[in-house]
This record gives C-alpha cells, sequence and structure tokens, in this order.
C-alpha cells in the first residue's frame, strides 16, 4: 500500500491583514488559523512542495494580499488530478496523436497527470531556489502545456468553491469582494448600478445547507 | 440484434426538437411515440446544487463527454483533420433535454429577407457573389413561419420589446425586424449596469438599442399548455447551468411535464441511436445500443431524426441514406452547407464595478442596424451583418479573473499582474456579435476515415474555414464596437480579430453550427423539403438546426423550433391523413 503523504498549509494567521476590496474600502481578510495537515490523493509531499512553491509565483502572497499558498491550491490541483479530470476522463484520447496547426489545440497524448509529474521533475529543485531564481525559472517554460495548466489551475484554486479544496476560508472570494453562489439578485439587479454589492461571502455547501461535493469525487 | 414491437413513430434525441414533436404529436393524435435518447434523465430538481463554475462552466459537465464521441476538423478538403480533444468552439449537449438545458436562451427571429437568402442576394449583387458562396433559400417566407415564431415565442415565454409590430415601428424595440403578430409574451427585463451604459451610447450614436429577447421569464408564466413557472432570479448561473428554479425555459421544465402524463408517450435514455434502418427507400425503424450495451431495433411507421445538429448528418452518413455531397463536383446533399456564426468580441473596461456575477443568459442590450436587410449597405463587399450588444450572462470569477487593459503588466503572472487583475475584476465587459455565416461549397461534414467514437463508427469530419467575406463582416463590426466603447468612456481592450484568421476550435464561439441535412426546394439541392421530410425515404423527417440552408444573425434556437411546429403541422394535419411526399 502506498505510504499517505501530507501537505501542511500555512499556520500563521491572516487575521491582521488589511486589504482593499473593489469597493475601496478596507477590510480584514479571514483565513483559517492554525496549520491543517491534509493528506494528499496524487502528489507525493516533495512534489506538492514544489508545485506550492511554483503557484506561489504564479499568484503571490504579496502586498496586494495573499495568495496560492494560503488558499491551499496545491490541494485544489492534487485533487483534480486524482480524479477523472487527472486521468483525461472528459478528453478525447483515441490515436493516432498528430501535431497539427496552434488552431487545434493540444494534441498531445499526455494526461493531466503525466504533464504535471514530468513537468515538477523538470523544475529540479525549485522549491529551494530564491523567489527570483524561481521566476526565472518559470520564465523559461512559460510555453510549455506543463506551465498553461499550472497557470490555469492555479486560478482555478484561488477561485473555485471551497468544496474543490482550493479558496480556503474564501480567501479568493474575498480578495475579489465576490460573494459567492446567491438564490437571487431580484431585488439588487436594477439598483446596484455602479455601486459595488459586496456581502460576506459562503460556499456553495452553506447555500444549500448540506454538504457539497464536487466532479472530481465521482468515481469511474 | 433484438428486435422489438413496431410503434408508430420513434424519434432520435431527447432534446427541444424531439419533445417538441413528442408533444405535439402525443397531444394531436393517438399514436405512439418512442423518443431514444443517448444521456441520463434530468429535471429541475436536479439543478439545485450545480452553481459551481468549475465543475459546470469550465469542466463542461452537462456536455457530452468528448471522450466518448467528439468530431473532427479540418481547415480544407487539402488538410488532414485531426479530432476536437476537448471543448471548444461549440458544446454539444446531452441528457433529456440536450443542450436545451444549458443554452443561454436568447431568443431572436431571423430576418425576413434571410429565408430567401439566394434570391435576395442575386437580386441585390447580381453576379458579383464571392467564389464558392452557396447560399440557398428555404423553401418558405418569412409569413409562412411567423404564427410558427409566435407559437414558440408563447411556449417559451419569451420577454422582450417588439420594434416592429403589425408593420408599425416602435421605437426601443428591433425597429430593423420582421414585421410581428403580436407583443412579446412577456415585457423585457430589468437592466443591470453595463447594458444601461451601453444603451445610452447607443443611442447618442443614433443608433436604435433594444432589449435582447430571452427565455429566461422577466417574471412568473403559465404558457398555453398550463405549464407555470417563475421569474428569473438573475442568480447567474445561467449558460452552461442547468436552471434550478425552471426560470428559464428548458425541455425539462415545459415539455417533460406534460409528457410525462400521457400514456402514449414513451421516453427511454441511456439509447444511443446508430443507425437508420432503411429497405427499398422506406425507413424502417432506429437500431440502438442500450445502456447495458445490447443492440435493439426499434421499428416504427414514421422515424424522426432529432439529434443534435451534427448529429443529425452523422447518422444519415452513417446509414447510407442519400448521397453524400461532393465538394469538387457539386453533386450529392447530404453533409452540405455547414455553417457556423461570424462571433467578434470587444474587451471594454468600465471605472465603475459592473456586479458582473448576477445575470442571465440573454440580460442586455443590443443594436441591429448593422444587420438585417440595409444594414450593410454602407460598408463595401459585406453581403450580410450581425448584431451587436452588451449582455450581463452572469460572470465567472475564474473565467473573468485576470482581465485587465492592455499594458497594465508585463507577464500574465505574477506581482504586477496580480495588482492589476485584482484592480480590474469585476470592471470588464464584452461587446459582442454574432453575425450571419453565409455557406460556402467548401465547407462541409463528412465521415472521418481515421477517428472513430466508443462505438468504433466514424467520427462526423468538419471542413471548415473563414473566408474574406467574414474577416470584412468582423472588420465592420468590430469598428462599431470601438464607436459604442468610445461613447461609453470606457477603456478598450480591443477585439478578437485574430478569431477569423483562421477558424479556431479551441476557442468558445457558439453552439450555433448549422446545416448538413438542409431543407430546399428540390432532391438536388437539399436532403429534406421545407416542411424537413426526407425528399427519398418519405417516412422519414430530419429535424433541427441541421436543415437551415445557412445561418442567421443571432441565436437559432428559437428559429429551430420553430421549423420544428411548422414540420409537426405539415406531419399530422397532411401526411397522416396522405402519406406521401409532401408539395
Amino acid at each position: 500500500m502506498k505510504r499517505r503523504e501530507f501537505i501542511t498549509l500555512p499556520a500563521k494567521s491572516l487575521g491582521g491583514v488589511l486589504l482593499y476590496t473593489l469597493a475601496g474600502e478596507p477590510i480584514r481578510v479571514h483565513a483559517q488559523t492554525g496549520a491543517a495537515r491534509i493528506p494528499l490523493r496524487f502528489f507525493t509531499a516533495a512534489e506538492a512542495r514544489i508545485v506550492e512553491a511554483a503557484c506561489d509565483r504564479i499568484f503571490p502572497s504579496d502586498e496586494s494580499g495573499p495568495g496560492a499558498k494560503e488558499a491551499g491550491v496545491v490541494v485544489f490541483i492534487d485533487r483534480q488530478l486524482a480524479g477523472p479530470y487527472g486521468k483525461d476522463k472528459y478528453r478525447y484520447t483515441k490515436p493516432p496523436f498528430v501535431d497539427s496547426v496552434p488552431e487545434h489545440g493540444y494534441q498531445g497524448k499526455a494526461t493531466p497527470r503525466d504533464i504535471y509529474r514530468e513537468g515538477i521533475q523538470n523544475l529540479g529543485n525549485f522549491a529551494e531556489l530564491s523567489p527570483a531564481e524561481r521566476d526565472q525559472r518559470l520564465r523559461s517554460i512559460e510555453n510549455t502545456q506543463f506551465f498553461r495548466l499550472l497557470r490555469q489551475h492555479t486560478i482555478e484554486g484561488m477561485f473555485s468553491d471551497p468544496m474543490h479544496g482550493g479558496n480556503a476560508g474564501l480567501i479568493g472570494w474575498q480578495l475579489i469582494g465576490y460573494p459567492g453562489p446567491l438564490m437571487s439578485y431580484r431585488d439588487e439587479i436594477d439598483k446596484f448600478h455602479g455601486i459595488p454589492f459586496r456581502r460576506k461571502p459562503a460556499g456553495l455547501a452553506q447555500l444549500a445547507g448540506r454538504p457539497v461535493t464536487g466532479w472530481e469525487e465521482e468515481k469511474d | 440484434m433484438q428486435q422489438l414491437k413496431s410503434v408508430d413513430v420513434v424519434i432520435a434525441g431527447g432534446g427541444f426538437v424531439g419533445l417538441t414533436l413528442a408533444k405535439e404529436i402525443t397531444a394531436r393524435t393517438g399514436l405512439s411515440v418512442v423518443v431514444l435518447e443517448r444521456g441520463r434523465p434530468r429535471k429541475t430538481s436536479d439543478y439545485g446544487a450545480d452553481m459551481d463554475e468549475l465543475d459546470y462552466a469550465l469542466r463542461y459537465r452537462m456536455m457530452q463527454n468528448p471522450a466518448e464521441e467528439t468530431a473532427t476538423h479540418r481547415h480544407s478538403s487539402r488538410a488532414s483533420a485531426v479530432p476536437i480533444r476537448q471543448y471548444g468552439s461549440f458544446n454539444p449537449g446531452t441528457g433529456v433535454g440536450g443542450a436545451g438545458e444549458h443554452w443561454g436562451a436568447i431568443s431572436y427571429r431571423f430576418y425576413p429577407e434571410h429565408f430567401k437568402l439566394a434570391t435576395f442576394l442575386r437580386e441585390k449583387h447580381g453576379s458579383r457573389l464571392p467564389e464558392g458562396v452557396a447560399v440557398q433559400d428555404w423553401g418558405f417566407g418569412y409569413d409562412e413561419i411567423e404564427p410558427y415564431y409566435w407559437r414558440v415565442e408563447q411556449m417559451m415565454g419569451v420577454g422582450g420589446k417588439a420594434g416592429n409590430l403589425q408593420n408599425r415601428r416602435i421605437d426601443g424595440g428591433n425597429v430593423f425586424e420582421g414585421s410581428r403578430s403580436h407583443e412579446y409574451p412577456n415585457p423585457p427585463h430589468k437592466m443591470p449596469y453595463a447594458p444601461i451604459v451601453f444603451e445610452t451610447a447607443a443611442r447618442e450614436l443614433g443608433y436604435h438599442p433594444y432589449p435582447i429577447p430571452t427565455a429566461t421569464l422577466s417574471r412568473a408564466y403559465t404558457n398555453p399548455d398550463g405549464v407555470s413557472r417563475p421569474g428569473c432570479a438573475y442568480c447567474g448561473f445561467c449558460s452552461r447551468y442547468g436552471c434550478m428554479i425552471g426560470a428559464k425555459a428548458q425541455p425539462t421544465n415545459i415539455l417533460m411535464p406534460l409528457l410525462q402524463k400521457r400514456k402514449n408517450f414513451t421516453l427511454r435514455t441511456g439509447c444511443n441511436v446508430r443507425r437508420i434502418v432503411h429497405k427499398d427507400g422506406r425507413a424502417v425503424g432506429l437500431s440502438y445500443f442500450d445502456a447495458s450495451g445490447q443492440e435493439i431495433l426499434q421499428p416504427a411507421d414514421i422515424v424522426i431524426v432529432a439529434s443534435w445538429t451534427l448529429n443529425n448528418s452523422r447518422l444519415l452518413l452513417l446509414s447510407k441514406l442519400g448521397e453524400p455531397f461532393d465538394p469538387t463536383t457539386g453533386k450529392g446533399t447530404v453533409g452540405k452547407n455547414l455553417t457556423h456564426q461570424v462571433n467578434q468580441a470587444t474587451r471594454i473596461f468600465l471605472d465603475k464595478p459592473l456586479n458582473a456575477f448576477m445575470g442571465a443568459g440573454g440580460l442586455g442590450m443590443g443594436i441591429s442596424d448593422f444587420d438585417g436587410k440595409e444594414g450593410v449597405d454602407a460598408f463595401p463587399g459585406v453581403l450580410r451583418g450581425g448584431n451587436i450588444r452588451l449582455m450581463s450572462t452572469g460572470e465567472g470569477q475564474i473565467a473573468s479573473f485576470g482581465v485587465i487593459p492592455p499594458g497594465e503588466a508585463k507577464s500574465d503572472w505574477g506581482s504586477e499582474w496580480k495588482k492589476a487583475a485584482l484592480k480590474w475584476h469585476d470592471h470588464a465587459a464584452a461587446i459582442s456579435t454574432e453575425a450571419e455565416h453565409l455557406a460556402y461549397r467548401q465547407n462541409h461534414i463528412d465521415l472521418d476515415p481515421t477517428y472513430t467514437d466508443k462505438f468504433g463508427d466514424p467520427l462526423t469530419r468538419l471542413t471548415l474555414d473563414w473566408t474574406e467575406h467574414e474577416r470584412a463582416q468582423g472588420a465592420m463590426l468590430t469598428q462599431i464596437h470601438a464607436k459604442i466603447a468610445n461613447a461609453m468612456n470606457a477603456k478598450s481592450g480591443g477585439a478578437n480579430s485574430r478569431l477569423l484568421e483562421r477558424y479556431t476550435v479551441t476557442q468558445y464561439q457558439s453552439t450555433h453550427i448549422n446545416g448538413g441535412a438542409i431543407m430546399g426546394g428540390s432532391p438536388e439541392s437539399s436532403v429534406v423539403n421545407p416542411w424537413l421530410q426526407h425528399w427519398q425515404a418519405q417516412n422519414l423527417w430530419v429535424v433541427g438546426g441541421s436543415a437551415f440552408p445557412q445561418n442567421g444573425s443571432g441565436n437559432p434556437t428559437l428559429t429551430i423550433l420553430a421549423i420544428t411546429f411548422r414540420a409537426a403541422d405539415a406531419l399530422i394535419d397532411r401526411y397522416l391523413k396522405h402519406p406521401g411526399g409532401l408539395a
């Protein structure tokens, strides 16, 4: 049996970080306090640390607010890769695999899992590099399918519903002032004209009043 | 192959078209109707927990799974095709309701002259049509289809404002459209901020803005079939989602509630139709694989093919029914006149926040000053135009993040980008266009020689590319986008004109891909007659967007259902009384 591997999310509290919302008003971003030890489904702990470090350069924690590390983006990516999406259950994967024009998109055989495994390996000692060196390394792979996926998944992990493993403590939605899914804007749609509607965010589970799971949990 | 007991009518496809036909036939005749649907059963209450951008808008949870079946594409007959491995420039649906569950509910009518486009363009331009243009007349005029448009608008409860009511021009509606016999069944929606700014700017420029007609109800409504639905809540989870309250007209909320009560209606899900079985020029029935993988023949007196556009042509080709179109000789009909739509968008940035997460499928304002009969007259070389609109359809937070004005960041990742992305988030909108796509001889459908579906049958192969004409249409319309953006005092992010350099399968354009089994005036020029009856196998009907000789501007669902109702009337009122070819 495969040894269980874990990633530890940041322990530092973000309770004191002052941010400015789209409304131009200062808010405090609230995140879970205390370290959370989360079991990995696909990555090894070493791989997860590299992916986390890379996502942190794509969407950094900096003066404009918290980033991919605090939002647990690596957990989101781990779950996506462990599920049917990572195994290409939703992509046409019959051969022959032929290179074509850019208008035909990615035509390769490798699944998202394969692309990550190889991409991480090529990043080597990435987790030990300085931020500037990390940026330089990422710039050198900007045109690869691995980087395109990594960038897309980082944004997904920041702003998708927390049921998918990212957007921890709704950090992503707090950053952009998104209230989360709401049943109705009947009374607001024609009133908030150029005025920001920024309610305290809640995820789908809170709205539905019951646990919800993403497609990645579906057994294939 | 297991052979079942024969039924009166068998229908391939449980989407808008198939279920509309089933509704009409089961209500007006005692005939037994069996609908075969490849996907799962669905109902409004399934959509209670689908407010998730990742799974639904980005991973396409409601769509046909391309791993099982997709299409291949090539830009010309000289090139070899490759599979569309993931979506995609269009999104085929699956499951009960088909793409009618996840559609955007925008409900335009086509312009009167569009139905006689070949005649119209010949009269206007003589022999000066560009090389390869293969537009055809539909075989009926706007006056004949108008009552059917009205029936569909009532069934769905479309909201909007007439701009041409019984030949009276009414400001505030689309004054360029064909004459309507009635005002819309429902009023326009409440409008959010961005479309209002667009409307004001368009009016200042002398254009004629109107609220976009949409089938997401603007108020509670009971249709003539007695089906009641609530008004839209503007939750923003609309296009690519099923509506959890049933405000958006979907087959599961306007057709299934009626059909479920009818004893002469049977719906079989998980049934993948593979062939139209035919003998001596007549359709015998449909063969399909059921959910357990068993091959079954359902014989029927009348066979209706009502699957998604591309699958209608594919079924005819796989069944060897009719002569495949050959673009070199121009002979044959099956697969000809494949069209998409000319989509262009100009990104704009406004100073104030938009709350763009609020919205509904077709919520917004449009202009049609550069569409219809005379809209392109000032633009030499442009034969047909398109609408221009600004909609708040419910912006996804993932998809819209990182859209920033040009020059705000050197990279599309890292601190500088993040800061700019946060600053501009919820300030971006798009002025967009859907223009008519002319039919060309070179754009067609056939079967791929290499790639197969999960059953081993050849995939549909699309040969499709843009020409100078579409680029001229795009240039005309994006020039107007820029004028409006300027009048809106918006910062422009530029237009996506590159999309028209070569047909691009990786970028969503619309699911409005049509043609392939077109209607027309003769068996030499079309697959079905103007009532959508197959020219040769007269007990076979091929119904859907596949019948469009070329594509109109605006969204095609209303027109697809109008020709569906017209086919139903012809079948029920005429064919059943005197079986044979209609004329």
